[in-house]
């Protein structure tokens, strides 16, 4: 369904070359883990696909339409269709947990709606329930930064889940976590991927956690695709392709 | 390790020393530093005296109950020994011993029986009835008084008058006239603040988003949408002007009908409220047909006009209600004449909106116009239009501007603010074009973004004590130039802060919306706004003690206020007048710093 081909991103002032010519295809419904080092554009890869970032060359067709060449308007309809979940969860804190989830549709909603803060009741309802099935039914009308992270984590899932999303980008998203609460995380974006069908693309930085919850696994080194393959495939030949020469492998 | 001091290093310290020196040396001359002056015996007491006066603001005073003792002198002594003078000692009575002396000549005069405590001058009447002050009297508990003094230098054939006068505070003490005038124009003062900093933040806090960097450089548009947005701005303003103009003289036609203002003003929410309903509805997850569009377009259209219609009825019908209960109401007329001029303000907003509203709407329909052309025509037509609408907007934009200095310097030579500008205009927009390739876009937002910058820190350097000069002859010396020069400062560097605030918000929610589909408006209500209200208000706060404190001496400069009275006072000499309004800022001013830092607190 999604169908990265040559995509290059360099970054303008500078000329940091952040993709070189990568390609790949996502099936429908694959928890696809993204791994490099730091640096080596991974959060750039998966702010192409929602076009935050505006890639310098190559193609994303998502079903068939290629995003890099979408106008506004229908920029709009394809990122509602792609849930984003990030690292620093970027919730807005003063914000009540509920408006954060509610942030979710505003790409179903008429702008001029939102100008004077309202929300279908339907989506009121729907927001309640997808805090519930993160756990975190009863923070509804706490202010976001008054949870702890893995609560502000789940928050932004629950944001994602909003949205009806057929895909799922994951920025790291348990990089700011403990290892328990990262479990807890990922087992979250598990059961969404296996209970709903959506597809998943989540950048990691511990291979366990590769191993453990994805499907298939790409590697990025300085912005060019150094593996595709099983995640038992990454041997220690394969580790040190990904990782350099001198890395050690400890997860 | 000890430092080896070079001797260039020694040269350079004794080079600033000196230039230190020179420097501090030329300040106290140009700023005539002079401690003479400062113990100058005259100065002195001058200034002591003024002290003294300021030290007993005139806030409040008595009925006062006067005795008049009078006893005759004569100057120099006549031949045949002075009259006798024998006083009614059974009330109160002043001695003059000797009777009669040689001009400046040494006297004592005593008082009996007078109210004990009590104050008031010691005069000397000549022939012609003027009142020569001598001394100053001060009864003791028993009512006595004793005074040697010097008789003035008026020699005269006919006996002349001592006249002892003494006060006597009655009843309870009750505010001064001038205390009442520091009351009245204190009142004044505050709300003359309280009035610029409200209209000086409902402009400063939509303008600030224009200037805010975060904000606006994200938008870029194709120069085929900038230039027809050029060509278009005009006709979308002279639209709206008109449009509205027009409506508003169809509204005065039933402008005094109390009952069809109010049934216009009850009615169209309501059809407004279904007419939006169904034309912008909340969700919608697919385009719909374009004959729905269009149908709903053209209901939007005419909401528009509608809200223009309601709007103009509500301002007949403040106006109406506003005048009708000014009598009626007595000491609180002032509301209805409140409403009278919020109708009035309403009135004369609704033009400047619409027309603002028209510029939007044409510049809308411009942008995606050009973004259509931009993204549909082949590369040749492409290139072709863009060609021709940069060459034509860049001679609007000059010409307008050739206008534009044209009226300022009135010059009224056609080539030079016509012709030439507009042939510049349209070299200047077709070498752009040309130079653009097709994908390209000009990054309009950073442009409006440096406009505003440039304009609020231009403003922002003058002082709202110079402007109001400005605005003193425009609307005359009083409050509401006040108001305005301080509103137009507020505005400018408001405007400034609140930009600064906005440019500090965190990125990662705007992102993270971003990333839902929504729009730059749904961004900015969700994940900016949020973010900047805490230091919107403590700015806010913050700018109406700065305007409190402003408000209370531009009546200095003719902008109305306590400041207009402390002046007056001042030049008049009269301190005790003057130290009563000061102290009124006084208190004023420490009072809002408290409130506002308390109310600051609060808000973050
Ligand atoms: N806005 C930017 N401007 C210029 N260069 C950038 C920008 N963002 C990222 N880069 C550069 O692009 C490269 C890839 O960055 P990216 O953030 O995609 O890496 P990453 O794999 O996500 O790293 P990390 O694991 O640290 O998050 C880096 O060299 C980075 O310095
Ligand atoms: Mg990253």
């Amino acid at each position: 369904m999604l169908s990265i081909q040559h995509l290059t991103k360099i970054y303008s002032p500078g000329g940091v070359k952040a993709l070189d010519d990568v390609t790949f295809d996502v099936p429908k419904g694959q928890f696809l883990a993204v791994i490099g080092l730091s640096g080596s554009g991974k959060s750039t890869l998966l702010r192409c696909i929602n076009r935050l970032i505006d890639p310098t060359s190559g193609a994303i067709l998502l079903d068939g339409q290629d995003i890099t060449r979408a106008n506004t308007d229908e920029m709009r309809r394809v990122r509602r269709r792609i849930g984003m979940v990030f690292q620093h969860f970027n919730l807005v804190h003063r914000s009540s947990v509920l408006t954060n989830v509610l942030a979710g549709r505003l790409g179903y909603i008429n702008p001029a709606w939102s100008l004077i803060n309202r929300f279908p009741k339907a989506d009121i309802e729907k927001a309640k329930k997808q805090l519930e099935r993160v756990g975190i039914g009863d923070k509804a009308e706490q202010r976001a930064d008054a949870l702890s992270g893995g609560q502000q984590q789940r928050v932004g899932i629950a944001r994602a889940l909003m949205q009806d999303p057929d895909i799922i980008l994951a920025d790291e998203p348990v990089a700011s976590l403990d290892p328990v609460l990262a479990h807890s995380i990922m087992q979250h974006l598990e059961k969404i991927n296996k209970e709903d069908g959506v597809t998943v693309l989540c950048s990691l930085h511990f291979l366990d956690l590769v191993h453990r919850y994805a499907d298939r696994v790409v590697a990025l080194n300085n912005g060019q695709l150094v593996f595709d393959g099983l995640p038992s495939e990454i041997d220690d030949k394969k580790f040190k392709e990904i990782y350099g020469k001198d890395a050690e492998r400890v997860g | 390790m000890e430092k080896k001091t070079s001797p260039l290093r020694s040269l350079c310290i004794a080079l600033a020393v000196i230039a230190a020196l020179v420097i501090y040396a030329y300040g106290f001359q140009v700023t005539k530093v002079s401690l003479e002056e400062t113990s100058n015996p005259i100065r002195q007491e001058r200034f002591i005296r003024i002290l003294r006066a300021l030290a007993k603001p005139d806030l409040i005073t008595y009925e006062k109950e006067e005795f008049i003792v009078e006893a005759p002198i004569q100057i120099p002594c006549p031949t045949g020994g002075a009259q006798s003078h024998a006083p009614d000692t059974s009330k109160p009575y002043i001695t003059v011993t000797p009777a009669c002396a040689e001009p400046k000549g040494e006297v004592t005069i005593e008082g009996f029986n007078f109210e004990p405590n009590t104050n008031g001058p010691l005069n000397f009447i000549p022939p012609s009835g003027v009142s020569l002050k001598m001394e100053s009297i001060q009864t003791d508990s028993s009512g006595h008084f004793l005074i040697t003094t010097n008789l003035p230098k008026r020699p005269s054939d006919e006996v002349q008058t001592i006249r002892a006068i003494t006060r006597r505070n009655l009843g309870a003490p009750h505010f001064s006239r001038n205390a009442i005038e520091t009351w009245e124009k204190i009142v004044e003062t505050v709300f003359l603040a309280l009035l610029a900093t409200t209209f000086g933040v409902v402009f400063a806090v939509p303008l600030s988003f224009l200037a805010a960097k975060n904000i606006m450089s994200p938008i870029n548009s194709p120069l085929t949408s900038v230039a027809l947005s050029i060509l278009f701005l005009p006709t979308g303003l002279a639209l709206g002007w008109q449009v509205s103009g027009k409506i508003g003289e169809l509204s005065q036609t039933v402008g005094d009908s109390v009952p069809i203002n109010l049934v216009g003003v009850v009615l169209i929410p309501v059809i407004l409220w279904y007419a939006i309903r169904w034309a912008l509805p909340p969700v919608e997850e697919t385009t719909p047909a374009a004959a729905l569009r269009a149908a709903r377009l053209t209901v939007l259209l005419f909401a528009l006009l509608l809200v223009i219609v309601f709007l103009f009825l509500l301002a007949n019908l403040a106006g109406l209600m506003g005048n009708a209960v000014i009598a009626s109401l007595g000491a609180f007329g002032f509301l209805g004449k409140f409403l009278a001029s919020l109708g009035e303000l309403l009135r004369f907003s609704i033009t400047l909106i619409s027309a603002l509203t028209g510029a939007g709407i044409v510049n809308t329909i411009a942008g995606k116009l050009g973004q259509n052309i931009a993204e549909k025509t082949s590369a040749p037509v492409n290139r072709i239009v863009n060609l021709t609408l940069g060459a034509l907007a860049g001679a609007v934009l000059f010409a307008l501007i050739g206008a534009g200095i044209d009226w300022l310097y009135e010059l009224e030579n056609p080539f030079y603010t016509f012709t030439l500008p507009s042939l510049i205009g349209a070299v200047a927009g077709f070498i752009t074009a040309s130079a653009l390739s097709r994908n390209a876009t000009l990054p309009i937002g950073l442009v409006i973004y440096m406009v505003t910058r440039t304009i609020f820190n231009a403003l922002r350097s003058i002082e709202s004590l110079v402007m109001v000069i400005v605005f003193a002859v425009w609307v005359g010396i009083g409050p509401f130039a006040g108001v305005l020069a301080l509103a137009l400062h507020t505005i400018a560097s408001n405007a400034k802060l609140y930009s600064e605030q906005v440019e500090s918000i965190m990125a990662g929610p705007i992102e993270a919306l971003t990333a839902t589909g929504a729009n730059r408006l749904q961004t900015i209500v969700y994940a900016v706004i949020p973010q900047i209200v805490p230091p919107f208000i403590s700015y806010t706060m913050y700018r109406w003690d700065i305007n409190v404190r402003m408000s209370t001496i531009i009546g200095f400069a003719g902008g109305g206020g306590i400041g207009f009275l402390l002046q007056q006072n001042i030049n008049l000499l009269n301190y005790r007048q003057a130290s009563a309004q000061m102290l009124a800022i006084a208190v004023v001013v420490a009072s809002m710093d408290y409130l506002s830092s308390a109310m600051r607190e609060k808000a973050v």
